[in-house]
């Protein structure tokens, strides 16, 4: 049976060369960064110094990066802390989402902003019509992710951020998903805040940052002791956050490799898929007519449930996703689908792939093999069911 | 924090530890802070009848820069006039001891302690020649 | 992924049986006596972590796949050792990022689900900042709140705490463990209170496990607060109990996919779950005999200190854990003091304040004088401590306590016999 892992949006295996750099912090070096003894000094170092690779990998300054413990504390923080940039406004999030930045958008209501979605056309691209027009309404704070988690489409937060800017907006985007899989820049994308997460990227779970433009008067989540300049408390988690930044230089590194290597797996990976598609069944490929992550492949097969091909593929060996592994709770179909005006039925469908730089062609092939199998098996079933 | 060097060398081998009498007419003492503040520094300095100093000593209770900052004066003050004593600033202090921006009110007080010693002995002449 | 791989533990920081040190070393790494700041991750642990961030990093919520599937079985191992070692049921553990999340989480979550039954808050001055930061949130979105001031030994009294209460107090927050003193409050009889009187009792317990016995079954408690790097485990990952009978209802801080049962979004680092599982299995286990010879080690360094003249101890001695000694040397300035004993890691006042030049805020609330609060150094012993730690330690104090005083103006008055309260000192 063949144990591949083709699910790398959801978490990635950690990088060998992040888990040395952790190791001496899960172990001797366990001092607590706001100690003053040596032990605490160098603690501090280790966190300083993964500051500086997190902020180069996300073009900021070391300056602009808070940590936090993941990416929905990040989009949390952000969304309930920039608000307060207009009370009683508007807070504007794109319709695709994550819960971690809908959900806290909502909570806000109970202090009087409103929540609304920003539409997306049927390719899951924001329309920026329809953001300019709700932008004549007096808004506190825009939302938008730079990369979607399941469809893996681009948004162009740069021009979301100058109409929101235009209108004295806060803009704050979701870049988990972008980060060390396509070229990354807080400054060029002029957003106020922007979050970024290790374990997408080969590194710990366990760290993430907001990357903020500190002019902006945030406020914090977490209170107590003070770190991160007041604006996380808690201890600091020095092996995760060493590991996260080693993990965002390795990023760096490899990125234009990753890109290369990911595009031509998911290129095989897709041109099979249609092959199988035009023999047994109609397939329909989210989002493949716009800028795309390299790595990402989000499908559904007429008349095939993905909950089950997901599992009918875990049962040879294969990690694929049908969702969002954060809403894999939900059987409803993906609202990321949903929003894109996707019909019901096909959205149930939907299985995603994503790639990651270690996966390799003949992996691709042995999967389009067993997914061809499965699909023909799954439709003799459903043809005795019928 | 990382304390320089030179602080770490007065902190570790201060010179002029101690006290010199303060019912001779030709010692002046400054005692300045408070325990309240987590600094108190006393600087006494001898002075011979040229107006020169020619003993210093002190003893401080404080941060090292604190310790260090009284250490580094009363090396500087022998052989000075009381009106060279005087016109010590503490930004020269600071800028000897490389202190950080949070330790310049170290520098501060042993200026200040320097000045309240100048007074003092500068009280005692006052009060010998109108004796 | 290899499946073994080297724990390069150094022997020499935290061993139990490494080399003691000469009194005129000061190169090597210094003692460690700072466990309440917090402790070293126990090999132990580490080894158990080690497969979930390699081979098995599969994120819990994934459904789907095996990789999820291992990842969530041991998430859930690991929720049955924490309650295990508190007197919990599983359902009852709600993990989070630390303490301060716990604390954040538990005193804005209730305060917030139930303040239609009022909007009074009592806590304590000396709690921890994560609670007295909290609380101080809460009044400023119009809640408002009683910092109690305890006994100068640390302690509450129980009928000052009775008093505090008032119609439309709501929620009461205790730490079992002061951090910086040591002291253990009577929470049993705190919470017995608050029952009597419809109040929500939150214990903050992250200086407390291992260290002291805890049954929540038996214990008039609603919420607790865990963390796993003062008990041998990772940072990063802490856990909240949230009683089940009666029913404790929390409004969530995080929003997100709704992980926790809704109580608290945000994807679980597992291998922090897994570190902090096995810490709590290992303290639950070895408790006992560990805390009889911290004890020992504890004693021996008091009767050490002690020989000095003007040594006070800060909090009561007796309703206190033995991993914790907070002495204040008078005349002698505690940054000073820090920077003169290298030799050991020990803080002055809590780690997650020494930052700042204020004297620690716990001490005043004692009564401490300002110079007294000053001079104090936290002393915490744990698991990897030996007893040539500790006769070091004693020499290394005594020798640099007698320079320090030697430097001191004010050690020189009280030896003249001046009475330093009486001095009008110069305001600066």
């Amino acid at each position: 049976m063949a144990n591949v892992y083709f699910d790398n949006n959801a978490t990635t295996a950690l990088d060998s060369r992040v888990l040395e750099s952790m190791l001496p912090w899960l172990s001797s070096q366990s001092g607590n960064p706001t100690s003053r003894h040596v032990y605490g000094r160098s603690a501090r170092d280790a966190v300083e110094h993964a500051r500086v690779q997190v902020a180069e990998a996300c073009g900021a300054y070391s300056s602009q990066v808070v940590f936090t413990a993941n990416g929905t504390e990040a989009n949390n923080f952000a969304i309930k802390g920039m608000a307060g940039n207009l009370p009683s406004a508007q807070i504007l999030t794109s319709a695709i989402e994550h819960p971690c930045v809908t959900r806290p958008a909502l909570m806000m209501q109970q202090f009087g902003y409103s929540s609304k979605p920003i539409a997306v056309d049927s390719s899951g691209k924001l329309s920026l019509e329809n953001l300019q027009q709700q932008l004549t309404l007096p808004t506190s704070l825009v939302s938008v992710m730079l990369a979607n988690n399941e469809t893996g489409v681009i948004q162009e937060v740069a021009i979301v951020a100058e109409l929101a800017r235009a209108v004295g907006a806060f803009i704050h985007t979701d870049a988990v998903q972008g980060l060390g899989k396509i070229p990354l820049s807080f400054t060029d994308l002029n957003v106020h805040a922007m979050t970024v997460s290790s374990h997408k990227i080969h590194g710990p779970q366990g760290a993430a940052a907001l990357i903020l433009d500190k002019r902006v008067d945030i406020q914090p989540l977490l209170h107590g002791g003070g770190q991160e300049k007041g604006l996380r408390s808690g201890t600091e988690n020095v092996a995760a956050i060493v590991g996260f930044g080693v993990a965002c230089e390795l990023a760096v590194a490899n990125r234009i490799h990753y890109a290369s290597h990911t595009q031509l797996l998911r290129d095989q990976f897709e041109q099979g898929l249609v092959d199988i598609g035009s023999i047994k069944s109609s397939v329909m490929i989210f989002g493949n007519k716009v800028a795309r992550l390299p790595n990402t492949s989000f499908f559904a097969m007429n008349g095939i449930e993905g909950e089950t091909l997901v599992m009918a593929l875990d049962r040879k060996g294969y990690a694929v996703a049908s969702g969002s592994a954060c809403s894999s709770d939900s059987t409803e179909p993906s609202n990321v689908l949903l929003a894109m005006g996707i019909d019901k039925d096909l959205a149930r469908g939907a299985v995603r792939v994503s790639f990651d730089a270690t996966n390799t062609p003949a992996q691709v092939n042995d999967f389009l093999v067993t997914l061809n199998n499965e699909v023909k098996r799954l439709k003799e079933l459903t043809a005795i069911a019928a | 924090m990382a304390y320089s060097d030179k602080v770490l060398d007065h902190y570790e081998n201060p010179r002029n530890v101690g006290t010199l009498d303060k019912n001779d007419p030709n010692v002046g003492t400054g005692m300045v802070g408070a325990p309240a503040c987590g600094d108190v520094m006393k600087l006494m300095i001898k002075v011979n009848d040229s107006g020169i100093i020619e003993d210093a000593k002190f003893k401080t209770y404080g941060c090292g820069s604190a310790i260090a900052s009284s250490s580094l004066v009363t090396e500087w003050l022998k052989g000075k006039t009381i009106d060279e004593a005087y016109a010590i600033k503490n930004s020269a202090i600071a800028e000897e001891l490389a202190l950080p921006p949070v330790k310049i009110h170290c520098s501060v007080l042993a200026e200040d302690a320097i000045k309240a010693a100048v007074a003092d002995i500068k009280a005692k002449q006052l009060a010998k020649e109108t004796a | 992924m290899s499946a073994t791989i080297e724990m390069p533990i150094k022997k020499d920081l935290f061993d139990v049986n490494g080399l003691a040190k000469s009194l005129h070393d000061e190169s090597g790494p210094p003692v460690y006596l700072d466990y309440s700041a917090t402790t070293p991750v126990d090999p132990r642990v580490a080894a158990m972590m080690i497969p979930y961030i390699t081979e098995h990093f599969g994120n819990p919520a994934s459904r789907s796949h095996p990789y999820g599937w291992t990842a969530e079985k041991a998430v859930e191992n690991a929720r049955e050792e924490v309650a295990k070692l508190v007197g919990a049921d599983p359902r009852e553990i709600v993990w989070t990022s630390g303490a301060t999340e716990s604390n954040n989480l538990a005193i804005k979550g209730a305060a917030n689900f139930y303040s239609g039954k009022g909007k009074h808050i009592i806590t304590v001055a000396t709690e921890h900042k994560a609670v007295i930061d909290a609380v101080r949130e809460l009044e400023r979105v119009g809640f408002t709140a009683t910092y109690l001031e305890p006994e100068p030994n640390g302690l509450i009294d129980l009928a000052k705490f009775k008093a505090a209460i008032q119609p439309d107090t709501v929620l009461a927050s205790v730490m079992l463990v002061n951090n910086e003193i040591g002291v253990i409050q009577d929470i049993t009889a705190i919470g017995n209170i608050c029952r009597e009187n419809n109040v929500i009792f939150h214990v903050d317990a992250a200086q407390a496990t291992g260290k002291v016995h805890i049954d929540l079954e038996k214990l008039p408690v609603d919420l607790m607060s865990f963390c796993a790097h003062k008990t041998y485990g990772p940072k990063g990952i802490g856990a909240l109990y949230v009683r089940r009978k009666p029913r404790i209802r929390i409004e969530a801080q995080m929003h997100g996919g709704g992980h926790e049962r809704g109580m608290r979004s945000g994807t679980l680092a597992t291998h922090q779950i897994v570190g902090m599982g096995e810490a709590f299995r290992i303290a639950r286990e070895e408790m006992d005999v560990e805390n009889a010879r911290i004890r020992k080690l504890r004693d021996k360094l008091l009767h050490g200190l002690q020989d000095m003249e003007e040594v006070y101890v800060n909090g009561d001695l007796e309703q206190r854990v033995p991993h914790n000694l907070n002495i204040s040397f008078n005349y002698v300035e505690g940054e000073s003091l820090i920077m003169a004993v290298k030799g050991i890691a020990v803080s002055s006042g809590s780690a997650c304040t020494s930052a700042s030049l204020e004297p620690s805020y716990v001490l005043r609330a004692l009564g401490r004088s300002d110079e007294l609060a000053h001079s104090s150094i936290r002393f915490s012993i744990g698991r990897f401590t030996t007893e040539d730690d500790v006769d070091y330690t004693i020499e290394l104090m005594k020798s640099k306590i007698d320079k320090l005083r030697e430097l001191s103006p004010l050690w020189e008055m009280f030896k003249d016999g001046i009475d330093i309260s009486k001095v009008q000192w110069a305001a600066h």
